[in-house]
């Protein structure tokens, strides 16, 4: 077969036909170019040229541009709440051992662990809730003292693993052959996704103590993440209800056919088909999800955006809530993008060797 | 009754979609190694009938015996059936997320609880014997029709069943793919398989076929040796099913 010529870039070939093909196109470059002209410059004035990133105190600030070092004297807020200062390595370990836990998954044959996987999902929960909380030895820490970035990862990285499989097991509970299975399973998407989001949030803080035997305390965060959880479970069964209905009923009856017992059938043949689906949609949720714990803030818990807020209105620094909300708007996009790319780089993995034509291959 | 040397035994069978009465008052005996093959107009029920004998369609009077075993609504009893009749489908059905390989051990691998060597050893042989192994590590969207026809018959053959289940499996096939398979499918007959092929190649049935049963409008109208039904058809419908069929 002969290799495709090399093509070159011209630019200006390009310009032409993409930007300046016809009148109407000519103007709409144009006043792109002017809208361009009017916001990028100011902007990159304000954050970069003109801001002030040395100092320590309020006294630093001044002049025409930002004032990063707002967000400098408050960045251990930011990122750990109120966590006592002298713990803040108990923090910092259990994100080093989230990575040291996640790091088997680099590699193909480890991925299909179940050990693995028991590791990062049941062994490392248990292991982050002593470390963060205390006990058995080490100082205890309220989770109401929990509180910034810190908190935001615990809420979204605790409720996206719990909302998973509640989410995968809704979805084919709502397929159900079995009447009781699927009424209930459809009850409780329909109930959880037609309430919002702020009320549930409230009914987990307010009301769930009230169903509890007395003396039996769930402690408020966890109060907030099992709220959480539900409520992005049953937007993901809905997804995942989805992937579902596109795996063809031929693979089902193949599955059949070979012996394969119903949960066999779900796990080794319609699901892995059901979630490569369906996988932007799961990150959908994910990301709404990330964005939502700062919905923990109404409940009295203090997320990434709730410690910013804290400090904006701090009468020490009054003026510098700009600084403070762009710099929470950047760390909760590095996190989304971030999230986005990894979805797109996992379905271009996934979907090796399909729909190959023979000569092609 | 439950004589081990009959594969598979119908006794007044019926079956309803709905209103529509797709199997009516079938009888049919299968001999342990015989090859039948199932021929009929399109709706005539006979894709119903073999998916009766894995229980993909439940049948809702008569009884239905396979390896002397009555399939009932008992999930457990129809699974250990199913480990025992291999099936073949018109569009494959192969698993497109698993390679060659994962597809034919999947099932000895999860349902017979055969070690990966040995389950990998075993779909080599198979993957041989349909000749395709050295395509073991592509994915089924890399192979052509007849390629993948020829896996999901290997994949059938690696449970290593009693009884092989044929629901048109050339039909979706291109002309100059359909040899390969068939050609697969009568070294199996060969070697003494018990198969219930549904299928209009009338060439596959004249050279394997120990008899053919002839379907129209969900009865079996006839049942013959194949020299009997293509010389002599007894009955008006047959000889049109037939004259039509032989003509393209």
């Amino acid at each position: 077969m002969d290799a495709m010529p090399p093509r070159r870039f011209d630019l200006l070939a390009w310009a032409r036909t993409q930007l300046f093909s016809g009148p109407l196109n000519i103007a709409l470059t144009l006043l792109g170019l002017w809208l361009l002209w009017l916001t990028v410059p100011p902007l990159i004035d304000w954050a970069l040229l003109k801001a002030q990133f040395v100092g320590s105190s309020r006294e630093d600030c001044g002049g025409e541009g930002a004032c990063w070092v707002f967000v400098r004297v408050h960045l251990p807020q930011f990122l750990y709440g109120f966590y006592p200062e002298e713990q803040r390595w108990r923090v910092n370990l259990g994100v080093l051992l989230l990575a040291l836990f996640a790091l088997p998954l680099a590699w193909r044959r480890l991925r299909e662990n179940v050990w693995v996987w028991v590791g990062l999902l049941v062994v490392y929960p248990l292991l982050a809730w002593w470390l963060f909380h205390g006990g058995l030895g080490l100082p205890e820490v309220e989770t109401s003292r929990w509180g910034g970035l810190f908190l935001t990862l615990v809420v979204a990285g605790a409720s996206m693993s719990a909302a998973l499989p509640l989410g995968i097991l809704l979805a084919l509970g709502r397929r159900s052959s079995l009447p009781a299975v699927k009424a209930v399973c459809t009850v409780f998407i329909e109930f959880w996704r037609g309430v919002p989001h702020i009320t549930v949030l409230f009914m987990a803080s307010v009301m769930l103590p009230l169903f509890l035997p007395a003396g039996v305390d769930l402690d408020k965060l966890l109060r907030a993440l099992i709220g959480v959880a539900v409520f992005a479970g049953a937007y993901m069964a809905e997804v995942i209800r989805g992937g579902l209905q596109g795996v063809p009923a031929g693979q089902l009856e193949a599955a059949k056919a070979l012996g394969l017992s119903y949960w066999q059938q779900m796990r080794l043949v319609v699901l892995p088909q059901a979630l490569r689906l369906v996988i932007p949609g799961i990150v959908n949720v994910f990301i709404a999800l990330f964005k939502d714990t700062s919905l923990v803030l109404i409940i009295g818990l203090f997320d990434l955006l709730g410690m910013v807020q804290a400090a904006v209105t701090n009468p020490q620094w009054l003026g510098y809530a700009v600084e403070g909300y762009v710099f929470a708007a950047l760390v909760f996009w590095l996190f989304c993008y971030g999230m986005s790319v990894l979805s797109r780089r996992l379905e271009r993995r996934l979907n090796v060797g399909r729909h190959v034509p023979e000569d092609l291959a | 009754m439950n004589d081990v040397q009959e594969a598979v035994r119908f006794e007044r069978v019926n079956k309803w979609f709905g209103r529509l009465h797709v199997l009516r008052d079938i009888d049919l005996s299968v001999r342990a190694g015989e090859r039948i093959v199932i021929c009929g107009p399109s709706g005539s029920g006979k894709s119903t009938l073999i998916r009766c004998v894995n229980r993909l369609e439940k049948h809702q009077q008569g009884r239905l015996l396979v390896n002397g075993v009555e399939l009932t609504d008992d999930r457990k009893r129809t699974e250990r059936i199913r480990r025992e009749v291999g099936m073949v489908f018109q569009h494959f059905e192969l698993f497109p997320h698993l390679t060659v390989l994962e597809n034919c051990t999947l099932a000895p691998i999860h349902v017979r609880g055969m070690g990966r060597a040995e389950a990998e050893a075993l779909a080599m042989e198979y993957l041989a014997r349909v000749r395709i192994p050295d395509k073991a590590h592509s994915y089924p969207g890399q192979l052509s029709g007849g390629q993948q026809q020829r896996v999901a018959i290997a994949r059938a053959l690696c449970m290593q069943p009693k009884i092989m289940l044929f629901d048109e499996p050339t039909s979706a096939l291109d002309p100059e793919m359909i040899k390969e398979v068939l050609d697969v499918m009568v070294e199996l007959a060969a070697s003494g398989m018990t198969m219930l092929c549904v299928t209009h190649e009338m060439g596959f049935a004249r050279e394997v076929a120990d008899r053919v049963v002839f379907m129209d409008e969900g009865r079996i109208v006839e049942a013959a040796d194949p020299e009997t039904f293509f010389s002599a058809p007894q009955s008006e419908r047959a000889r049109q099913f037939l004259g039509q069929i032989l003509r393209r």
